[in-house]
């Protein structure tokens, strides 16, 4: 089925390319979704002083070990954008291929993580502790999920070097799956 | 390729195109990516669903005026059932029916045509957003048929109500809707970001910033509170479902958890999603007073800048939902406040209205009646909330059907008179035929007379003390007395003459729609870009070399230089 594109589409009144427009728009309201959700975190935090017991039993070494993953994986990405800009579609795919590594890594680590804190008994209905641990970092690997997939299809699109632009607008949306961990890691692992 | 973008649906409804690639016969009505389509699709869809709101109030009006009774076409009333028909009336209206067809219908009606565009920016991500949608609507409908029925925990489902099934009596019902619910907020999102990116990147060359019809102002600044309003909300809602399916205590104080934070999390978007359906209701009324009235509107940049105002001031009123939930008198005194300075930018949208109307040489049409009736109706809406809005006054009036009246004197108002007035006034453009005129008043004059008789006698009832969410009310001695069961018959006998004159409405409809004089490309002599195509607009609304340019704002009505009295925007100087 083939689309004539709509000269909507073509069009650009602030000078933004419209993808990249809608992109930080899509990242404005998963702000939000987070926010909500680590905001009722801290606040919860804040009455129950008796959470750091829990807190406890996280493991920092392998939340900081993803952390390194991840930040990784952000970087490829970046020079995927770059490469993408010089027009250079091989090597964007190559480099995105390295940053979809990166989040296969992180969902291995992180499984092979919760296994073993379920193993202990730390259940998601061990207490709201572990409820809102599983809850935000489960909607966090959704996302890194999400990001993969996508990635994959930008990355084979590039690689044939067609909608090269989409490169960036991946690596946008990267960076914020990178900066939700950011929040994260401190918030579940390093406080104690 | 050329021939795709301007024939699909040029010709009547089962017109058959040799020539084109997209899908064929029914299938392009369901699969087209075409802005106009899409409309049409929310625009019936929440039509279909407003039925079934409707026959729901119908059913447990019939309950709470005669008690007991057999309801024509439905049967004995259980109470599990009442609990469920007044949930789902709730969710049904608001979120299937007023979001739909305000924001998601008229938005991608109207937003690429007045801003001279062929159709949004992401047309393949708007047929998602409808398909989603209407996924969540057949999960909605779904719960009904399931053991235990529809969610019976009501429309705000608090915990622990909603969170326990062995409270609700309805534990997969309210998981069902709550998924639904979540299904339709993606809806919307993926709707709300193509309509900002549309409104930001597309406009027709010339159109500047304040030449953007207000309207489509509104339904995208409405877009954005809606976005940035409901992110908390699906992570409560995330939060709730592992209360239902995982067993977590999120929402219960004994195990670390908190009922209130639901509170906080629904109503920080509950009370921005009142001005989400509000502001498009308002650019719609807007839109028809200035036509109407044959006059600019009064303040461009003050209703603008106002909306905007009301728009952040909306984010910080939500606790006064909860003024008995025990939260701190202080934090009260403060949502007091911010509550009753919402009131002053609404104040100042109506008084911009009237001041419109003032000098005019009004034409009193079938939209414009509607138009008016949103200002009169509203503003009772508008004045009964002060009272809501200030704590002490709200520790009497919560939870009582004052509370529901007053709710009703803005939703009814915003979900139904807007949409007719807006329906009424873009059916010539949609259909390319007129409405009667003389069928429209009996409808419009058979929905208002009728709506006040409903509702009048709620406020009373509230003020004498009647809860809400009863289902009986002869198990409780002093609210059963004769005079307020009379007051309740009222409201009831009411309702069904109202919805009686709505099958005045659907064959006007109909047989405007078949036999209706051509309605040519622009019947109300109106200035914005809409009316500039014919009517209905071809696939691509203009012929690929007549996209218009934009040389003045869209109200110039009246101007002193010109012969006639408007000076549609695309007409060059």
């Amino acid at each position: 089925m083939a689309h004539a594109k709509p000269l909507a589409t073509l069009r650009s009144a602030t000078g933004i390319p419209t993808g990249r427009l809608a992109v930080w728009w899509v990242l404005a309201s998963e702000v939000v979704i987070f926010g909500g959700l680590l905001g009722s975190y801290l606040m919860h935090r804040i009455g129950h002083p008796e959470w750091a017991e829990a807190a406890a039993h996280t493991q920092t070494w392998i939340g900081a070990l993803n952390t390194f993953v991840l930040l990784t994986s952000s970087f490829t990405a970046v020079l995927a954008h770059q490469a993408a800009e010089k027009g250079n579609g091989k090597e964007a795919a190559k480099l995105l291929g390295f940053t979809i590594l990166g989040a296969i890594t992180f969902l291995i680590v992180k499984s092979f993580e919760w296994a073993n804190e379920i193993s202990h008994g730390y259940t998601i209905t061990a207490n709201t502790f572990w409820s809102f641990y599983y809850t935000a970092a489960g909607l966090h690997a959704l996302h890194v999920i999400a990001g993969a997939i996508i990635m994959g299809v930008v990355a084979v699109d590039a690689y044939r070097g067609r909608e090269l632009h989409r490169v960036e607008l991946i690596g946008i949306y990267w960076h914020f799956v990178d900066v939700v961990w950011i929040f994260l890691f401190p918030l579940l692992y390093i406080a104690k | 390729m050329a021939d795709t973008a301007v024939d699909v649906h040029r010709g009547e409804p089962h017109g058959h195109d040799d020539h084109h690639h997209g899908p064929q016969g029914l299938l392009k009505y369901l699969w087209s990516t075409d802005h106009k389509i899409i409309a049409m699709q929310y625009l019936f869809t929440g039509m279909a669903m407003a039925v079934i709101g409707g026959y729901m109030a119908y059913v447990f009006r019939m309950q709470l005026a005669f008690p007991g009774i057999s309801v024509p076409g439905f049967g004995q009333v259980s109470p599990g059932e009442y609990n469920s028909l007044v949930t789902n009336h709730g969710s049904i209206m608001i979120f299937w029916v007023a979001m739909p067809v305000l924001i998601a219908a008229f938005g991608n009606y109207l937003i690429p045509l007045m801003i001279g565009a062929d159709d949004m920016v992401f047309p393949r991500i708007n047929r998602l957003s409808y398909q989603i949608f209407l996924l969540s609507a057949l999960i909605l409908l779904a719960s009904f048929f399931v053991r235990g029925g529809g969610f019976g925990g009501a429309w705000t489902a608090y915990p622990p109500l909603s969170a326990v099934g062995s409270y609700n009596q309805t534990q997969i019902g309210a998981t069902m809707w709550l998924i639904a619910v979540a299904l339709e907020f993606v809806a919307f999102l993926l709707g709300g970001i193509n309509f900002i990116t549309t409104l930001m990147n597309s406009r027709a060359p010339g159109m500047k910033a304040y030449d953007i019809p207000l309207v489509c102002w509104m339904i995208v600044i409405a877009s954005i509170l809606f976005m940035l309003s409901v992110g908390p909300l699906i992570a409560g809602a995330v939060m709730l479902l592992f209360d239902q399916t995982l067993g977590t205590g999120f929402y219960d104080p004994a195990r670390g958890g908190d009922p209130v934070l639901w509170q906080h999390l629904f109503w920080f978007f509950g009370h921005p999603e009142v001005y989400v359906v509000l502001l498009p209701a308002i650019g719609i009324t807007i839109e028809v007073i200035a036509t109407f009235a044959r006059k600019k509107i009064f303040g461009y940049k003050l209703v603008l800048y106002t909306t905007v105002a009301t728009g952040v001031l909306s984010f910080f009123v939500w606790a006064h939902h909860q003024f008995v939930a025990g939260i701190d008198p202080r934090m009260a005194n403060v949502f007091t406040i911010t509550t009753l300075l919402i009131s002053v930018p609404i104040a100042e949208l109506l008084f911009v209205i009237i001041a419109t109307l003032y000098g005019g040489s009004i034409r009193l049409t079938t939209p414009m009646l509607w138009a008016l009736a949103f200002v009169a109706e509203f503003l009772i809406g508008g004045v009964t909330g002060i009272y809501l809005g200030a704590s002490g006054a709200d520790i009497y009036f919560h939870d009582t059907y004052f509370v529901l009246a007053h709710f009703h004197y803005t939703f009814f108002p915003i979900a139904i008179v807007g949409t007719f007035c807006a329906f009424t006034y873009w059916f010539p453009k949609m259909f390319g035929k007129m409405m009667n005129d003389t069928l429209g008043k009996i409808h419009f004059w058979g929905t208002i007379i009728p709506f006040n008789f409903i509702f009048i006698p709620l406020f009373v009832l509230g003020i004498g003390g009647q809860h809400r969410r009863i289902y009986n009310y002869q198990h409780f001695p002093e609210l059963a007395g004769p005079g307020m069961y009379r007051l309740r018959e009222v409201a009831t006998i009411s309702l069904l003459i109202m919805l009686a004159f709505q099958l005045v409405f659907f064959y006007n409809c109909i047989t405007s729609w078949m036999k209706g004089a051509r309605a040519g490309r622009n019947p109300w002599k109106a200035n914005t870009l809409e009316w500039t195509t014919e009517s209905p607009p071809p696939h691509g609304n203009w012929p690929p070399d007549q996209m218009p340019n934009v040389y003045r704002g869209p109200y110039e009505y009246g101007h002193p230089d010109r012969e006639e009295d408007y000076w549609p925007q695309h007409q060059p100087t």
